[in-house]
């Protein structure tokens, strides 16, 4: 079995708030429209236009896994997922209290925890984000756009700097 | 499943709530939204009612899709009578309050009655709750909703306010939710305000069943695709509806010192490339954010760059501001137009009627109708953009002479203002004109002559007449679901056709408004998309029900009928300055002075206006005074209204 790398990366500055994603996931896992029980929330300060999108991060070293009693909790490497398994899971939000980021989800509907399973590799709130917020992708290529990013910022510095040198000189 | 989404009939007199379904028979008649608001406000008031009055019904709906897999059905509808017009009250705004209203289990409330004491609603889960409104009294729109979570100690509510100036009953206040999102139009924030109503918040957790939830999910996703693959929706994306300004600007279509003139010249400012450059500037490369699940993101948010309001945070502006608070009141700057936007945001007031009663006042002040002791001394020229900001405070808490009456609305504040002021007043049926110049576009006329809630763009006006669109494209558009072999023309400057073009835009608009998503995403600004063809399969994979195109614009045009038929009770006659189908004198009498080779020297020929209002009526099945006929009423099944189904 070949392992995946592949992870959710969430941009937050492109997040346009719409809150399309959270309608996806509540639709292709319940059949319903139904934000409270989506697996990916976005969390929102309106009067600074700040929208960030929340979804588990599917950590290495992961909290729920580590904190579930049961042993419900479990890594599938094939989907590099965190996987409840409902069948040994007794439903005491352990998991749900010690995430960090609030990703693992209490369903007071099915009265079930629930985080995000990456939609078995292909997962909806990416198909459906039209501006690229969130997206799938190689875990060894995370942080290749801030990088670029980054060294733009550096030479543009440095382009300033020379000219400022030129210009007092 | 979204058809069990229930309506409210809350009094706020007595505090007495009912919680009734609505029938599959009323849902296949109206679907809901703004066709279904009509139906009940003609059913749940009287002859003459006062709007401002306890009797007056102020009704508050998302469309039969609202929260479902459709693109953006996140619109929310008010209507009630008008205090502006005294005939049809209607506003529609997206943001997130309608899905909100649909997961706590109601697609329809309608509020009577008066409360005691300032008061808000509370919707949680399929509970309802009068609350006391004390402690938030007086405050803005964004504060209002702040403290609403703070009180109910809850973030995820969604709340439908009025500002001060729905408080206040200025005739144009208007709802709101999130920071911009505004129910602007008609006035229906001081309905609210008379009934002591500051807001209606929502919070649910209940699941909108989809009906084929795989399917629905992949037609989404094509759905979208062809919204977001039109160029237009690009755009908007990208600079949002000041680039619609721009572009209408550049050929002469933009209402400039009252109706003086027909573009504003040198408006580099207030272009929009220069408001994008001050949203990148102050926000940052993505600056764009959208309404529940719309792909468009068409509305930007901003700091204001510079001045007294340095710093403040809001969304858009939308093209209507800088009509507003740039070209109708002559000035040219965008600090003007992000702060004035700011302003009516935070007083929950109509942009387009605060921009457009001021630039009249201003042409008043000018022609020495208005003196400068009526002012408090204010030099109320064209181009003086602190006496804009000073009055939209002025309108907003009534304060002087002249902000108490324009406070009032046109009509009454040309009363008051007397000698021949209402000649230079640009109205329709009592409610101002947005800042758009129809001298030029016949058809463009018509729709704003005919709309039921007096002046408007987003009843019928056929937007994609000006593209000179081939005449097989324009025939393949406009000739289904139903057969049209009559004239078309691609040429914007012309009236035959025009009037097929209103009446089957009147019914598409009705459509969206009906099912609850926004015009965007239909043939409003972009030909190629969804409209009738489309609808039928999104409804039946959200909802089960199965309709035709037909059918769907059957409902449509049963829906503008009912419009119509309150309009006529509330006695709107074809001819009445005031109240009727007509434009103001100056678009007949005075050609447009600039803009493009074909726009200059033009005006609306009466004649064959009046043809084309004939020709429009027939259409409908109205007679020569616009009165439906009987055989239309039967076809439409409305010969027994009010017929009380709900």
């Amino acid at each position: 079995m070949q392992s995946n790398s592949k992870v959710l990366l969430i941009n937050h500055e492109k997040c346009t708030g719409c809150r399309l994603c959270e309608q996806v996931c509540a639709v292709r896992h319940h059949g319903a429209s139904n934000p409270s029980r989506s697996r990916i929330r976005v969390m929102k300060w309106e009067m600074e236009g700040l929208y960030v999108p929340v979804s588990c991060q599917q950590c290495q070293d992961a909290p729920c896994l580590n904190g579930c009693p049961v042993g419900a909790i479990s890594r599938n490497e094939e989907l590099n997922r965190v996987e409840v398994d409902y069948d040994l899971c007794i439903g005491c939000r352990t998991c749900v209290s010690v995430c960090p980021f609030g990703a693992m989800h209490y369903n007071a509907i099915d009265r079930q925890v629930a985080k995000c399973d990456l939609c078995d590799g292909d997962p909806q709130c990416v198909r459906f984000c039209d501006v690229k917020a969130i997206e799938y992708t190689d875990g060894g290529d995370v942080s290749i756009e801030k990088k670029r990013a980054a060294a733009l910022r550096l030479s543009t510095v440095k382009k300033q700097a020379m000219a400022l040198e030129q210009h007092t000189a | 499943m979204a058809l069990d989404r229930k309506i409210a009939y809350i009094n706020l007199t007595t505090g007495d709530i009912e919680i009734k379904p609505i029938p599959m028979e009323v849902r296949k008649k109206f679907l809901g939204g703004r066709g279904l608001d009509a139906y009940l406000l003609y059913n749940h008031t009287k002859k003459g009612c006062d709007p401002l009055g306890p009797d007056n019904a102020l009704i508050i709906s998302g469309g039969i899709l609202c929260a479902t897999l459709a693109s953006a059905t996140a619109r929310t509808h008010v209507m009630a009578k008008s205090p502006l017009t005294g005939l049809l009250g209607s506003c529609n705004m997206g943001g997130f309050f309608a899905p909100e209203m649909a997961w706590a289990g109601f697609h329809h409330l309608v509020i009577k009655g008066k409360a005691k004491r300032p008061s808000y609603i509370y919707i949680n889960n399929g509970n309802i709750e009068i609350r006391d409104a004390a402690n938030i009294w007086g405050k803005t729109v964004t504060d209002t909703q702040w403290a609403i979570h703070d009180e109910l100690n809850d973030k995820e509510v969604k709340s439908l306010v009025i500002g001060p100036a729905g408080e206040n009953l200025v005739a144009f206040a208007n709802v709101m939710t999130g920071v911009k999102n505004a129910g602007g139009r008609t006035g229906m924030g001081a309905v609210m305000g008379s009934k002591n109503l500051k807001a209606v918040a929502c919070r649910g957790t209940m699941d909108v069943k989809i009906t084929h939830p795989v399917e629905a999910l992949e037609y989404n996703k094509k759905f979208i695709e062809q919204i977001t693959g039109a160029k237009v929706s690009q755009t908007q994306g990208t600079l949002g509806t000041p680039f619609i300004w721009g572009a209408t600007n550049s050929w002469g279509g933009v209402r400039t010192e009252n109706f003086r003139y027909n573009q504003l010249e040198y408006a580099d400012d207030i272009e929009p490339e220069r408001i994008d450059e001050i949203a990148t500037e102050t926000m940052g490369p993505y600056h764009m954010s959208g309404c529940f699940g719309c792909q468009v993101h068409c509305r930007a948010q901003y700091k204001i760059p510079s001045g007294k309001y340095k710093g403040k945070y809001d969304e858009g502006p939308e093209y209507t501001s800088q009509g507003a608070f740039g070209a109708e009141v002559g000035c040219r700057s965008a600090e003007t137009v992000l702060a004035g936007n700011h302003l009516v945001d935070q007083f929950g007031m109509d942009n387009l009627e605060t921009g457009s009663i001021i630039s009249w006042a201003m042409e008043c002040f000018e022609e020495g109708l208005i003196t400068k002791d009526q002012t408090d001394g204010i030099d109320l020229r064209f181009g003086n953009d602190e006496a804009v900001l000073e009055m939209i405070e002025r309108i907003c808490y009534r304060k002087g002479w002249l902000g108490d009456v324009l406070a009032k609305g046109g009509i009454p504040a040309s009363k008051d203002i007397g000698k021949n002021s209402f000649d230079y007043l640009i109205q329709v049926k009592g409610m101002n004109n947005l800042h758009s110049d129809e001298r030029a576009t016949p058809a463009l006329a018509l729709n704003i002559a005919t709309s039921s809630r007096g002046s408007d763009h987003l009843r019928s006006r056929p937007a994609i007449d000006l593209y000179h669109l081939p005449e097989k494209v324009l025939r393949k558009i406009y000739s289904t679901p139903v057969p049209y072999d009559g004239p078309l023309s691609s040429e914007h400057t012309e009236y035959v056709g025009k009037p097929w073009q209103v009446f089957w835009q009147e019914n598409c608009y009705m459509a969206v408004d009906s099912l609850g998503i926004c015009k965007y995403h239909t043939t409003f600004l972009g030909a190629t998309l969804p409209n009738f063809e489309n609808w039928p399969k999104v409804l039946y994979l959200n909802t089960g029900i199965e309709m035709t195109p037909e059918e769907i614009w059957q409902v449509a045009r049963r829906n503008n009928m009912i419009e119509r038929l309150f309009n006529l009770r509330e006695g709107a006659t074809r001819n009445d300055p005031e109240k009727g189908d007509v434009l103001n004198h100056r678009y007949h009498d005075e050609p447009c002075k600039r803009g493009a080779i074909d726009v200059i020297g033009r005006y609306i020929v009466k004649e064959k206006f009046d043809k084309m209002v004939d020709e429009f009526y027939e259409h409908k099945g109205l007679d020569k005074n616009g009165i439906p006929k009987k055989s239309t009423l039967k076809e439409l099944g409305l010969e027994n209204e009010p017929s009380h189904l709900l």
